[in-house]
Parts: C-alpha cells; sequence; structure tokens
C-alpha cells in the first residue's frame, strides 16, 4: 500500500512536470508549426538563474521568479531573433533551426557558464518527507504536484477565459483565419513563446530541485519525453499533450516498479516500445486529427 | 470604396489572376463571378494580403492598402468571409466572436457587440455556448458572417457564401447579405450561384481564366448571353 502510494506519488509529480514542458511545445507547434527542440535550454537558462539568484543573496522565492521569468524572456528573444525569420518555412527548416538554436545555446552554456555540473542550492524544506496519515510522502513531489496542477489548472481557465487565452486557442485550431479576424501574428506568437518559456521554467525549477546540479545538456532529457508525450497525445492537441505527459510518467514509473531487477536496464526501451504500440493503433496520437499535418 | 488595378497572382508558374481591375463604390454590392479555377478566391486572398499578389496596386478608401498583412487590413476595415466558412469548430458559439473583437475593445461594448449579433443572427444566441462544430452548415454560415462584423467592417469580401448550403438556406443567407448592404457595408460577393448574385447585387463582374471578360449593372449582365456562355468557356463573349 504504502510502495504503490509513492509510485502513484512519483507517477503524479513527473507527469505534472512532462505536462508543463509538452504543453508549452504543444502550443508553439499548434500555432506556428514548429517543434522547438531549443525547449530543453529554457530550462536550463532556468536553473543557471537559480544559482544567479543565490549568487546574488536572493532569497529562493525570489530566485525562482527570477530563473523563470528569464525562461519566458529568452523564449521571447528566440523566436524574435531566431524563428520569426524562417515563420512560414517549411516543417524541416523550422525543425533544423530549432536544433541550430538549441547547440548555440548549449555551447554557450560551456564556454560562458560552466562544461561541468554545476550545484544548485534548494531549501531544506523541500527534501522532507510528510507523513500523511501513516503514508510517507517526499515534500518535493508533493510540492510538484500541488504546483503543476494549480498552474495547469490556471492555464486552463487563463486559455478559457480570458482573450489573449482565446486568441491562442483559436490560432492553434486555424493560424491564417485568426488573422483574417485581425489578431496581429507577432502578438499572438510572441505571448505563445512567452507562456512556453514560463512553462518550462517552472518545470525546470521543479526538475532541478529533484536532481540539484545543473550541466549544459541538462534540457535535453526532459524535453525528448515532453516531445514524446506530444507525439502520444497528438501533435497540436493541448489537452493530448497533457494527457500524453501523464501516460508517459505513468508508464515510466510502473515499469520502474513492476520490472523485475534484471530486466530494469532496459526500462526505458520498453516505455518507448509501449509509446510505439500506442501509435500503432493511433498513428495520429490519442487526441490528434488526421489533418494536422502541414 | 475599393479599387483594385493590374492585380496579378501566380503560384509558381501558374498564372491565377492575370492583371484585373475592379472597382466597388461606397455601398454596392458587387458579385464577382465565374466558374471554377476562374481565379475568385486567389482575387480575395491577395486583397486580403493572405497570397502575395505578383503585380497590382490594392486601394481602400482611397488609401494604398496594398502590401498590408491581413490583421491590418481587418483593422483598416475590411473583413472576409472566408470559402468553408473556416470558423474555429471546437471554440463556442460566443468565443468564435469574442476572438475578432478588436483588442481594445471595452468588456462593456464587447457585451453590446455580442447583443446586436444576438439580434441579427437568433439562432446563435440559443446556441452560444454550444462548440460551433456542431452547428448546421447555414448556422456556421451566419456564425462566419457574425464573426467578421465583430470587428466593424466597412468592406465585406465574401466567399462562396452558399456553398455546400441546401436551397432554402442559400435564399435566407442571401437576404441576409443583401440586409447588409442596408446597415451601410459595402460589399464584394463571389459565388459560382450567378442568378441569385445577380439578384441581390448592383454590379457584376465576371472572371475566366483568370482574366476580367465582362462587367455591368446586374441587371444588363442577367439578361445577357455573355454570362452563360463565359461559363461554358467561352471567353471574350
Amino acid at each position: 500500500m504504502d510502495l504503490l502510494f509513492q509510485n502513484l506519488v512519483n507517477a503524479l509529480s513527473l507527469g505534472g512536470i512532462y505536462a508543463l514542458l509538452a504543453l508549452g511545445l504543444a502550443l508553439v507547434f499548434s500555432i506556428m508549426g514548429l517543434i522547438n527542440f531549443a525547449h530543453g535550454e529554457l530550462m536550463t537558462i532556468t536553473a543557471y538563474g537559480l544559482i544567479l539568484g543565490a549568487g546574488l543573496g536572493l532569497p529562493f522565492g525570489a530566485a525562482v521568479i527570477l530563473g523563470v521569468a528569464l525562461a519566458g524572456l529568452a523564449a521571447m528573444a528566440m523566436e524574435r531573433i531566431a524563428f520569426r525569420p524562417v515563420r512560414g518555412a517549411s516543417a524541416a527548416t523550422l525543425l533544423l533551426t530549432s536544433f541550430a538554436v538549441s547547440a548555440v545555446l548549449q555551447v554557450l552554456f560551456q564556454n560562458l557558464i560552466a562544461a561541468r555540473p554545476l550545484p544548485v542550492a534548494v531549501p531544506r524544506a523541500l527534501a522532507g518527507t510528510l507523513d500523511l496519515g501513516g503514508l510517507r510522502v517526499g515534500v518535493l513531489p508533493l510540492a510538484t504536484i500541488l504546483g503543476t496542477g494549480i498552474l495547469l489548472a490556471a492555464l486552463a481557465l487563463v486559455l478559457r477565459r480570458t482573450r489573449v487565452g482565446i486568441a491562442m486557442r483559436a490560432a492553434a485550431i486555424d493560424f491564417q483565419m485568426t488573422r483574417l479576424v485581425g489578431i496581429r501574428a507577432d502578438a499572438v506568437i510572441a505571448a505563445a513563446f512567452g507562456l512556453s518559456g514560463l512553462l518550462a521554467g517552472i518545470a525546470a525549477v521543479f526538475w532541478v530541485a529533484q536532481r540539484g546540479s545543473v550541466d549544459p545538456m541538462m534540457g535535453f532529457l526532459p524535453v525528448l519525453k515532453a516531445f514524446i508525450a506530444v507525439i502520444v497525445g497528438g501533435l497540436g492537441s493541448l489537452s493530448g499533450a497533457v494527457v500524453g505527459a501523464f501516460l508517459l510518467a505513468f508508464i515510466e514509473v510502473g515499469l520502474r516498479a513492476l520490472l523485475p531487477p534484471e530486466l530494469l536496464p532496459y526500462r526505458e526501451a520498453l516505455a518507448l516500445a509501449l509509446i510505439i504500440l500506442v501509435l500503432l493503433v493511433r498513428p495520429q496520437g490519442l487526441f490528434g486529427r488526421r489533418e494536422t499535418v502541414r | 470604396m475599393l479599387e483594385v488595378t493590374g492585380l496579378e497572382v501566380a503560384y509558381g508558374a501558374i498564372r491565377a489572376v492575370r492583371g484585373i481591375d475592379l472597382r466597388v463604390g461606397q455601398g454596392e454590392i458587387v458579385a464577382l463571378l465565374g466558374p471554377n479555377g476562374a481565379g475568385k478566391s486567389s482575387t480575395l486572398m491577395a486583397i486580403m494580403g493572405v497570397v502575395p499578389p505578383r503585380a497590382g496596386r490594392i486601394r481602400l478608401e482611397g488609401r494604398d492598402v496594398s502590401g498590408l498583412a491581413p490583421e491590418a487590413l481587418v483593422r483598416a476595415g475590411m473583413a472576409l468571409v472566408p470559402e468553408g466558412r473556416r470558423i474555429f469548430a471546437p471554440l463556442t458559439v460566443t468565443e468564435n466572436l469574442v476572438v475578432a473583437a478588436p483588442p481594445g475593445r471595452r468588456r462593456s461594448e464587447l457585451a453590446a457587440d455580442l447583443e446586436e449579433m444576438h439580434a441579427l443572427f437568433p439562432v446563435l444566441a440559443e446556441r452560444r455556448t454550444q462548440q460551433a462544430g456542431t452547428l448546421s452548415g447555414g448556422e456556421q454560415q451566419q456564425l462566419a458572417i457574425a464573426r467578421c462584423l465583430m470587428g466593424r467592417p466597412r468592406m465585406v469580401l465574401l466567399d462562396e457564401p452558399s456553398l455546400g448550403l441546401a436551397p432554402q438556406i442559400v435564399d435566407q443567407i442571401f437576404d441576409l447579405i443583401a440586409g447588409l448592404r442596408d446597415r451601410g457595408l459595402t460589399i464584394l460577393l463571389v459565388e459560382q450561384n450567378v442568378d441569385l448574385s445577380l439578384e441581390i447585387a448592383d454590379r457584376g463582374y465576371v472572371l475566366v481564366g483568370g482574366e476580367m471578360v465582362l462587367d455591368g449593372p446586374a441587371a444588363a449582365l442577367a439578361a445577357s448571353e455573355g454570362v452563360e456562355r463565359a461559363f461554358l468557356g467561352l471567353s471574350g463573349a
């Protein structure tokens, strides 16, 4: 019972992080057809921002705000400098551009900051455990679940209730038509990038708190996972991205818990094999529309 | 109101529109007629800034608006109801309207605009919380027209509003379009339904193979055999 609960908590917190990342990827993809592989570098920027904040003597909360804001700004800068000039180009051009942005940032991190992992100080309170009526649970996973849950709910509210949120959803459905009802392409794309940056930044805080360190390549793995989640959920579908993220997290945590020790090294391969199985049954993803390919 | 001169549109080597002139006067309904593939939609897309024209000038109320982005043209007072309606199907009816309101509009003004659309299109009031994709074809066409009106345009371009609709619904939509003129709007109507278009239009143009082959008052066009011959492919009639 205890173990099951632990695993459930782990899966939910991992799924929450994947969901924030996947939502950012899906938002940008659905509006401008770009799969942004430089999304991971936004996480890395937030982690370095946490170190910078600590170096400036800021309390942890303020350092988090600094780190997340840096990711949001970096995302908008990325769009302005790298992606706007190739807007409307083929999917391959956009994809290669995002690889280039990712590579350039990684080299900059290596040469200007550090090639080796740097420790990120996290408040001691996050490392503790809580006793919930006999069930022991880590503070950090619990905070991750709460944090990501609240954020996802807030985001759903923004997308449903605010005019900029409705404009983003409309742009995700038919970008050209959104322009034809008078919405500025630059504004809605910048908003989508800014939002995806903030989401990546917040995901990074939870991710780094767990690892305790940051290196120039840190963002690659979680964003690769988020990308898989987006594909499983159905490219272009926002709710699909969230469902895909939690599905992937449950598969990963489930395999880690259930596999016999000698099979554990193959757990990633098995997880991906399950994902391939899902895609064999539904090539367009769980919530995908068949005509989303541009 | 709208003046197009020497407009050319090409997709690679394919010349869809070959240097046409077109004029829509204040308060007029002008029909742009022609068979499939004549270049009618390309003309509208070029006027709206969606497709960059290869040559030509577009003037709106005397101001040169050639090369402006679609969103800038909307702010300048133009609106397009596109072919196939292109409503945002997963969004609710109200969301479809709200998204088309200009960014600066206040909440109270927005509510008033929605009220006005509900009065003009009662069926949209009934269905306001429904997903737009669940509406019937005629209702979706009404939503597409209402959506374009949210921007308070002075010049409306309609692309094949009768396409795929049942005959009595088509009549209803054409009545609606005539009603828009009575509200002071200027309308450029692209249609394949020649008879109905010429009934409500003041003037008409006939486009064949990317070239303007005929133009004149609607009544004269309706009476002439030229339109019919143009549709049969006998250009230059």
